[in-house]
């Protein structure tokens, strides 16, 4: 009965006209229970589309959408039809796919990425295809070829990235929720400075299987939400084996609902990264939120490990190299533009990574970096020993003006230095809101980790946190 | 005519190795589902997917066959097998190569440390390891434009290298080795090696020695695609290099390509010289690992080797050895005329005989074929080339008229003079006559 | 490295270039501070080994011979086409 009223109550207020803000598991919900239909939430989605264009943040857009949304509605589908904004880095079939390179400017794939494939079969329409860094170089969205993507929480500043696009798609409800991925910090920092959820799995969790190449040893393709439960659900369609992709857990993959409201009570939690002096700050802004744990019956405190500044390094180097190889094949020859069209950071980050292959210099990069990568994963098996979960800061800051990311060839992984250590060596993590600024509108977020394959304890405590502060508006909208 | 040099007895040592590439027969290429038939394609481009053509986002997925019956090569040439092996990236730009990388293998190949037996003496096999195949070049001239023409449907193919350490001291052991290596991979099914396809391409790593130490240089011929282009190409490198050095120079490292028309190789200037692969381990396939016993049974479920053949059937079957290696060609011919050796033994044929009756119609040899079959066969043919015996005894009688003092010989106790009448009757009757037939004849004869 | 890379540099990048590479390097020289002659180096995080695939054809997975040229610059006859790269002609 109860909560037959707050919906009740929600649709009121939501006057049929801001069927864009609802969950995923509201947009279910209402469905199924035909208090809406599946047009009004496309022509709300629409119309916030119309109103966000000066931020940027769809690339493209697919005219069958709606064609395939009343069949997937009709076929009674998990995900009923509804519009899911797509980073541009996901091949979708017979739909222009950028990564938001020039090289790609007239590329439209005849197949789809295999988490493309499932979403479509679980009922899922990609809405557009998002902005994004170009290549998904960069945690700004200012290194498209088609401009910055601006944050939709406050114009004047960026999104973060590489997934900026859909960060913004999501914080702007111009979607019911969205597709990103992450090779160190690409969801989850963007996720950050939009406010909004971003999960991580752990590498290998979701096939990379048609989704332009990055890092291919950290790559992790994941999604973005309005609440914890709706990156739940997604991840359920996502995630598993995929015969096409080699280095995805051939395991059944858990049901991530099944535990998701258990609580946190009795976890070990221990808080990384809160003496790095870059931070005071900001961590002086979070720690009454971090209380929350306590709250709720977990053991928080603060843990050593391995300096994320290293990290940097590793990262840089081997991403770099792998980088290299993989935008080797972009040579206009069997599809795209030929090289020359290839942008300033990728240019710069192919060149880094030649280098650090090179006759004798391999050994000195590229082999100290995949060799301190083993530090910092005995490193963590260390501290999983101790705890159950580890938080830190998402990133170091709020997020920076338009413009932030000029002449700076390390401004990512300077941003991303808290995400770095745990993405090298392929550990899930998500991204909640956890503290917002009166002044500038601007969020903050909290990364809760864990050790490989447990998305189930992250989702678990990622919904506590949220429920239990006031930071996340659509769950806070109930 | 070729204008080939003339070759001297040289102060020089020969020091060659070869680097032979083999495509492997499988059903699908080797990092994805597309069709292995690159040769029976009807059109250019119609065995590709996202992962053979370098399609954003297409990742590789090891074919296991491939990978065993590598292993199987490697272990028909006394190689050790690396218990943990893995795929590397080797970075060049070329535009038959679609992903700006070949998947190979760097510094973990599957095996290592074989031999091969020559006429000549043993040759170390340093490694076999298995890679992709690049795509297909045509160079035309269209609409007055020099372009080339790509076609991958070769493009991933499973293609295993076998590289030998220099350990060839005459352009005849190279191509001995090549041809016994090519016997090889045929004899156990996993690849055709069709040369002029280019199913097999050898190159050869050519330089010479005046005192017996491995020299400072080599050269390396490419893509040769015949035995005796091999054998040319050495050596006229062997005459080219013996010049230079005659003349106080030092021949100098680099890569040439042999003129099949010319029978010369010649230099080519390519980017290729100053190459650096930048190889590291491919992040897209996890590493392969044996066990122990694991390598012991992969030893074990091998099949007998050509060579092994040849030596249990020169000893249970009496056969001509020189026979014995025109019929060794795989494993299931083998299998069959061990069961037509055994038939005809019990129907006391002459297996020589029978050995090149196989030979001469080795169109019959099917894979429906049964043993029976072709002792049918056999037998069928050579009763027409039965002698009529009314003929053959009167051959007999006028050989044992024309040779009185042999039969006297024979009937005294000298038995092995049959042989010596068979051979007469023979060379008046037909060559091709069954010898049991004359022979029983004559002893019947001589015996009344 | 450019010639390694294949990327053609345009005017003033070399420059620019050199003083981005120097930051970097900057940056990630740290690694060199931490002592890992006794480490073995990590390239995959999953542990996953000895995956492969069976020997068998996927013609789902296959592109027609329109598909597979559908966003090639140049096509002739069913080949993709490029500037001539040897100096022969071929019959």
């Amino acid at each position: 009965m109860m909560v037959f009223l707050w919906y009740q109550e929600l649709l009121i207020e939501m006057n049929h006209k801001n069927l864009n803000s609802l969950t995923l598991v509201q947009a279910l919900k209402a469905l199924a229970d035909k208090q809406i239909s599946l047009d009004e939430i496309y022509e709300s989605v629409n119309s916030a589309i119309k109103e966000s264009q000066k931020l940027n943040i769809y690339l493209t857009l697919n005219p069958q959408a709606r064609v395939q949304a009343k069949k997937a509605y009709q076929a009674h589908l998990p995900l009923a039809g509804l519009p899911i904004a797509v980073k541009d880095n996901y091949c979708t079939k017979n739909l222009k796919t950028t990564a938001a390179s020039l090289v790609l400017d007239n590329f439209i794939p005849q197949f789809d990425a295999t988490v493309i494939y499932r979403l479509k079969k679980a009922g899922g329409v990609v809405l557009g295809k998002t902005n994004m860094d170009a290549w998904a170089h960069g945690s700004s969205t200012e290194t498209s070829d088609w401009g910055p993507t601006l944050n939709p929480r406050n114009p004047k500043y960026l999104p973060g990235g590489s997934s900026g696009g859909t960060t913004a798609a999501v914080a702007a409800n111009t979607c019911i929720a969205g597709l990103g991925t992450e090779t160190a910090g690409s969801i989850r920092q963007p996720s950050a400075w939009c406010g909004v959820v971003g999960l991580k799995p752990t590498y290998g969790r979701v096939s990379r299987s048609g989704i332009v190449a990055m890092a291919s040893s950290t790559d992790s393709p994941g999604p973005i939400t309005k609440t914890v439960e709706d990156a739940a659900l997604m991840l359920q369609q996502m995630a598993g084996h995929d015969e096409a992709d080699s280095t995805t857990n051939p395991q059944a993959v858990p049901n991530f609902g099944q535990d998701l409201k258990k609580g946190v009570k009795g976890l070990k939690i221990g808080l990384l990264y809160s003496d790095v002096p870059e931070l005071k700050k900001v961590m002086s802004l979070i720690e009454p939120e971090l209380k929350t744990f306590e709250r709720l019956g977990a053991h928080l405190e603060p843990a050593q490990a391995l300096d994320p500044h290293y990290a940097i390094g590793v990262y840089t180097i081997v991403q770099r190299a792998e980088v290299s190889s993989n935008l080797a094949r972009y040579t206009g020859i069997r599809y795209g533009q030929d090289r020359s069209h290839l942008g300033d950071e990728a240019r710069r980050r192919i060149m880094l990574g030649t280098f650090t292959l090179s006759k004798g210099y391999a050994d000195r990069y590229y082999t100290t970096a995949q060799k301190v990568r083993s530090l910092y994963r005995r490193d963590f098996a260390k501290l999983f020993s101790k705890y159950d979960l580890l938080i830190s800061l998402s990133n170091p800051g709020f997020a920076k003006k338009v413009g932030a990311t000029k002449g700076e060839a390390m401004f990512g992984e300077l941003e991303d230095m808290l995400l770095e250590p745990s993405s090298i060596v392929g550990l899930p993590g998500i991204n909640v809101p956890c503290y917002r600024d009166d002044k500038t509108n601007l969020y903050l977020g909290l990364n809760i980790m864990a050790p490989m394959w447990r998305e189930d304890l992250i989702l678990r405590s990622g919904w506590a946190f949220e429920q239990a502060t006031d930071w996340n508006q659509w769950a806070k909208a109930k | 005519m070729t204008t080939q040099m003339t070759k001297q007895p040289s102060k020089y040592q020969l020091v060659c190795g070869l680097e032979i590439h083999a495509e492997l027969k499988t059903k699908s290429k080797m990092f994805c589902g597309c069709q292995n038939d690159p040769f029976g394609a009807q059109q250019p481009n119609i065995y590709t997917c996202p992962v053979c053509l370098g399609m954003p986002g297409g990742l590789p997925v090891a074919n296991k066959q491939a990978i065993e019956r590598t292993i199987m090569l490697g272990l028909a040439l006394n190689c050790r097998i690396s218990l943990f092996s893995k795929f590397d990236r080797k970075h060049y730009f070329y535009p038959d190569l679609p992903k700006g990388y070949q998947i190979s293998q760097y510094d973990q190949p599957f095996c290592y440390n074989g031999w091969v037996e020559t006429s000549q003496g043993r040759v170390a096999i340093t490694r076999v390891h298995l890679e992709e195949d690049t795509g297909k070049l045509l160079h035309k001239t269209i609409e007055g434009k020099k372009v080339s023409l790509v076609d991958f449907n070769r493009g991933g193919v499973p293609l295993v290298e076998i590289v030998t350490e220099p350990d060839i001291k005459s352009a005849e052991q190279a191509k001995e080795l090549a041809q016994t290596l090519r016997q090889m991979i045929r004899y156990l099914n996993i690849g055709d090696c069709n040369m002029e396809q280019g199913g097999m391409r050898l190159e050869a790593n050519v330089s010479l020695s005046a005192d017996g130490q491995l020299p400072d240089y080599k050269t390396e011929v490419k893509n040769i695609n015949s035995f005796r282009f091999l054998e040319q190409a050495i050596n006229f490198e062997e005459v080219r290099q013996a010049k230079l050095l005659d003349q106080g120079q030092a021949p100098v490292q680099e890569t040439r390509g042999f003129d099949a028309v010319k029978g010369e190789t010649f230099s080519q200037r390519t980017k290729e010289t100053t190459a650096d692969y930048r190889y590291f381990p491919e992040p897209d396939i996890p590493p392969l690992r044996f066990t122990p016993i694991q390598a012991e049974h992969l030893q074990a479920s091998l099949p007998e080797l050509p060579n092994q053949v040849l030596a249990r059937w020169q000893k249970e079957f009496g056969l001509d050895p020189q026979l014995i290696h025109r019929l060794v060609i795989s494993i299931s011919q083998t299998q069959l005329l061990d069961k037509v050796w055994q038939k005809a033994q019990e129907k006391q044929v002459a297996l020589n005989k029978l050995a090149v009756w196989i030979i001469n119609h080795q169109k019959i040899i099917t894979p429906q074929i049964t043993a029976d079959q072709v002792m049918a066969g056999f037998l069928n043919q050579t009763q027409t080339e039965q002698v009529d015996e009314t003929k053959l005894t009167q051959v007999i009688n006028q050989v044992l008229a024309d040779h009185p003092a042999e039969v006297k010989r024979y009937l005294a106790g000298e038995k092995k003079l049959l042989g010596f009448f068979i051979g007469q009757v023979k060379t008046l009757v037909v060559s091709g006559a069954d010898i049991a037939q004359v022979s029983q004849a004559i002893s019947r004869t001589l015996n009344n | 490295m450019a010639t390694l890379a294949d990327i053609p540099l345009r005017p003033q990048e070399e420059e620019r270039l050199a003083k981005e590479f120097a930051d970097t390097l900057a940056v990630i020289d740290n690694l060199r501070q931490l002592d890992v002659s006794q480490i073995e180096p990590t390239h995959q995080v999953t542990g996953l080994e000895n995956v492969t695939r069976e020997d068998v054809v996927n013609k789902a997975r296959m592109f027609t011979q329109e598909e597979a040229l559908a966003n090639a610059r140049q096509t002739h006859d069913g080949f993709f086409v490029v500037p001539r790269i040897i100096d022969r002609d071929e019959s």
